[in-house]
């Protein structure tokens, strides 16, 4: 798996934090700057926007406390407990670039569950081994990718399709690597995921 | 093309027997396995996570499943979920309970159909 992923740069995103919006959040908003006023005038489609990002703001966060349960479960072995925290760093950053979003459309983010909430609904205690930690973690990524993939059509703004779009490969790419690593075949079809 | 009287007969009757034919039965089977890929970053059938519980929701009322925090649309709505409902949900959640947070779509009716009847089988009915 290291081979898949140049883990140097987790160095990169580490020091770049948490507290402060991330460059790859402010790059995906960048696209979206004008919605907010182009938007003023139809409140129905921003308020189902909104709705719409708030659900994947949930999802985020629970992606987000799913990693800390991975990562601390004492399960995970380098270099899997590396890229482990790679993932969750990707969906730390979806949450800051969803939270700025829905917060600059006049929303109110929702807030994050307790880690401990998540593992009792995500079954956490029936995790003996890595094996369960990277199925549990393949099947929400996976989860997450259709996710974003079955709303694109709901969205009013087109702009925040292409981002829902984007979020999507990232979650498809955590996903690949983590089928890699359980060694899983790949899809023998073409457009395996929505479907 | 105009057919000559016979083979126009049978051609009619072919029509008359495929209008006829029950639509193909929804497979539960495959109904899990997209209920798993496409649901399952939202719900789980036994846990409220981003969505609610879903097992026994067959039958069940919109926003009743306990202790799970529905938008004001879906706990207001009286909509009792079944094979219309959930068809019209999966279809387009914002037509049927406007105001609701799902918004997830399910493009194609087949598969539709199979995930309500996974649904109904999780849900006894």
């Amino acid at each position: 798996m290291t081979q898949l992923i140049d883990l140097r740069r987790r160095g990169l995103l580490r020091g770049s934090g948490i507290t402060v919006l991330s460059a790859s959040a402010v790059a995906l908003l960048a696209g979206c700057e004008k919605m907010a006023s182009a938007q003023a005038s139809n409140g129905a489609s921003v308020a189902n926007d909104v709705g719409i990002l708030n659900t994947a703001l949930a999802l985020e966060n629970e992606a987000i406390s799913a990693y800390q349960l991975g990562a601390q479960s004492g399960l995970l072995q380098k270099p899997v407990l590396e890229v482990a925290v790679l993932f969750q760093t990707h969906h730390k950053e979806h949450r800051d670039a969803l939270i700025a979003t829905i917060r600059k459309l006049g929303g109110t983010p929702v807030p994050a569950k307790s880690d401990a909430e998540v593992a009792q609904a995500l079954n956490a205690a029936s995790l003996k081994n890595q094996t369960d930690v990277l199925r549990l973690a393949q099947r929400l990524e996976k989860g997450a990718a259709n996710a974003y993939i079955g709303v694109i059509p709901s969205f009013g703004d087109r702009n925040l399709a292409q981002v829902s779009a984007r979020l999507a490969a990232d979650e498809a790419m955590h996903w690949t690597v983590l089928t890699q690593a359980l060694k899983d075949p790949l899809p023998a079809k073409a457009l395996s995921f929505g479907a | 093309m105009r057919l000559p009287a016979r083979p126009r007969v049978l051609a009619l009757a072919v029509l008359a027997l495929a209008a006829a034919a029950p639509a193909a039965a929804a497979d539960a089977a495959h109904g899990q396995e997209l209920y798993e890929s496409r649901c399952g970053g939202c719900h789980s059938l036994d846990a409220n996570r981003v969505g609610p519980a879903h097992r026994g929701v067959y039958g069940r009322k919109a926003g009743s499943a306990a202790n799970f925090n529905y938008s004001t649309a879906v706990k207001g709505s009286t909509v009792v979920w079944e094979e219309k409902t959930l068809d019209a949900w999966l279809t387009n959640p914002q037509a049927l309970i406007p105001g609701q947070r799902m918004n997830f779509r399910v493009a194609l009716p087949a598969d539709r159909a199979d995930i309500i009847a996974y649904l109904r089988q999780q849900s006894g009915k």
